[in-house]
């Protein structure tokens, strides 16, 4: 269940960090928009309304931890926390550029917030199975949450980790993939085929269950539902679009790793204003 | 005229030492524990070792993790699967963000014997040398490898420590000083320095002693530190010799001679000769037998030092 004011909260501020992302990522002449965008409503629900977090303190030992695997996602990551308040917002646009604490892909000794470093596909669920492990040996009762790109669940480390989660039942581990169904080359099941991925992940130990990624209400749901999973890790699939939320930038390959040109950030950013726009006569007020 | 003492079995006992001092010390191991002697810690402490299986790229991973939420973790395997196999797991995920893992491989070298090249490594310490963040540690002995496991567990960020399958010579003294990025002169001559590190050092001191009786003095320095280097001893050393002989149990490529000769090219330059692995894989064999195929006897450095003498 979602109430009015929370689905309101997180519509605004998805929109935002839909906004962060385009002027980012143009600003930057390089960047990953598309599965930046898919995974937008998943870390705003994640930070503004599932985790226990403070923005104040983000080493607090007791916070829930995020880990994205899918490094490239970093702008959405930046721009939720940048929102949230961990740094400031105008930092944003220094994404990629030198001397910046905003790497292209997330540097935990750089940024406040940033949990681990990623980038090379692969390596956050083995990370996210050390924190959780942690969890466990120290009796503390926080979360881990962590996120893998569809095209990275490729890599082999990746059933590593899996067979590791399960083994040690890592019942404070809980997992997304981003299931965009794109790669750089193309279609995930043309590159190199996942399905059937449910079953892949059920057979590996772990509880499974598949979303809608841009619906707050599943996302919400689904995390109360992994919570509840005793003895062992869960994984929710979420199904998303690529680049969603700009309309030409939606299921496309071309915006998996390149920025919009002039004509196509205006009509990006027109975009998501409209929305914006849309959003205030649905809920009336910003956020 | 040394006792022989597995390197293994000092590291194994050292960490249970360690585990009753330090609750947060956690092991990682991938289904060789009992050749790694870290099974001597899972008895002991259960709760703080975790076998990932045979799956060593996810256990570097989760050392990362553990080490991110405050642990000290150390990570065994054989030194071949430690580095080569995890090689980008390790760059990413421990080196990039510094992050308070220890790697401790076991069967380094060519001396595991009769596995065969494909579990014998002369490449695990040019890979590890050349990942910013890390520093590499080859005790010589086993006393030697008990204060390195301690010094490298007491100093905060990633190490790779090297050690061998075979028992190796006890050459150093309980109460002689380990510090991280220190050599040790074993020995003292003024007419070459032989420079080694890890069972290569027993070898230069018996090359040292065949020397003598030549009417030639080698100075023997134990380079337990391969990175970061000692650069003052390495220089003080050409400084007083003025001939440079190098050994390792391992490739002659990027290893300790390639530090040594770049450091002295560029800061002091004197003949250096490198006596280790060559530009090949290895193969099975008796281990002693091995070092003799692969020029790794007191007679190979006995001869690389006249060479470097006489360029002097």
């Amino acid at each position: 269940m979602i109430d009015e004011e929370t689905l309101k909260k997180l519509s605004f501020k998805a929109n935002a960090v839909r906004k962060h992302v385009i002027e980012m990522v143009y600003a930057a002449g390089s960047g990953h928009p598309g599965g930046s965008l898919s995974a937008t409503d998943m870390l705003v629900t994640l930070y503004f309304h599932i985790m226990n977090y403070d923005p104040e303190n983000p080493t607090w030992e007791e916070r829930d931890r995020f880990v994205l695997s899918k490094g490239h996602a970093a702008p959405a990551l930046y721009a939720t926390l940048a929102e949230l308040g961990v740094f400031p917002v105008d930092e944003l646009l220094t994404l990629r550029k030198i001397g910046s604490r905003l790497q292209g892909h997330p540097d935990m000794r750089k940024l406040p917030g940033i949990e681990a470093s990623t980038g090379s596909l692969g390596q956050g669920l083995s990370i996210a199975n050390g924190m959780a492990l942690a969890a466990k040996l120290d009796r503390k009762l926080y979360n881990v949450f962590v996120m893998l790109g569809d095209g990275e669940v490729g890599e082999g480390q990746v059933w590593e980790a899996a067979m590791f989660a399960s083994h040690y039942k890592l019942d404070n581990l809980i997992g997304f993939v981003d299931r965009n169904r794109l790669q750089i080359d193309g279609e995930t099941e043309k590159v190199m085929s996942l399905e059937p991925l449910t079953e892949k992940w059920r057979s590996f130990g772990w509880a499974v269950r598949e979303i809608n990624g841009h619906d707050f209400e599943e996302i919400i749901d689904a995390v109360e539902w992994a919570k509840g999973i005793k003895g062992r890790p869960a994984m929710i699939i979420a199904h998303t679009i690529k680049g969603k939320g700009v309309s030409f930038m939606e299921g496309s390959v071309h915006f998996h790793g390149k920025p919009p040109n002039d004509e196509e950030y205006r009509i990006a950013l027109n975009e998501l204003e409209d929305e914006r726009k849309r959003l205030v006569e649905e809920f009336g007020g910003g956020s | 005229m040394w006792e022989m003492a597995s390197q293994r079995v000092a590291f194994g006992k050292t960490l249970v030492e360690i585990g009753k001092e330090n609750p947060d010390l956690v092991l990682l191991g991938a289904d060789l524990s009992s050749s790694t002697k870290t099974s001597f810690f899972e008895r002991e402490f259960p709760e703080r070792f975790f076998n990932c299986g045979i799956a060593e790229a996810n256990m570097m991973g989760v050392s990362a993790g553990l080490a991110a939420s405050g642990k000290v973790v150390v990570a065994s395997t054989f030194a071949v699967f430690a580095t080569g196999r995890c090689y980008d797991q390790i760059r990413q995920s421990i080196a990039y963000p510094r992050l308070n893992v220890k790697i401790v491989a076991s069967h380094a070298g060519i001396t595991v014997g009769g596995d065969g090249a494909s579990h014998q490594t002369a490449e695990d310490i040019a890979l590890m040398k050349v990942i910013p963040n890390m520093r590499v540690i080859v005790p010589a002995d086993a006393v030697e490898t008990g204060k390195a496991v301690r010094a490298i567990i007491e100093e905060e960020g990633p190490f790779y420590m090297r050690m061998g399958r075979s028992d190796v010579p006890t050459i150093t003294k309980e109460d002689d000083p380990f510090e991280i990025g220190k050599a040790t002169v074993m020995r003292d001559g003024s007419d070459v320095s032989l420079i080694g590190t890890g069972i290569m050092v027993s070898q230069a001191l018996k090359a040292a002693e065949m020397l003598r009786l030549e009417g030639i003095e080698a100075e023997v320095i134990n380079m337990s530190t391969l990175k970061p280097l000692d650069e003052e001893t390495t220089i003080r050393a050409a400084k007083k010799t003025g001939a440079v002989v190098t050994t390792e149990e391992h490739s002659v490529i990027f290893g300790l001679g390639n530090s040594v000769a770049i450091t002295l090219g560029e800061k002091y330059p004197v003949p250096v000769k490198r006596v280790g692995i060559p530009d090949r894989f290895g193969e099975s064999g008796e281990w002693d037998a091995l070092m003799v195929k692969y020029g790794l006897t007191p007679e190979n450095i006995v001869s690389a030092a006249k060479e470097v003498i006489k360029q002097k």
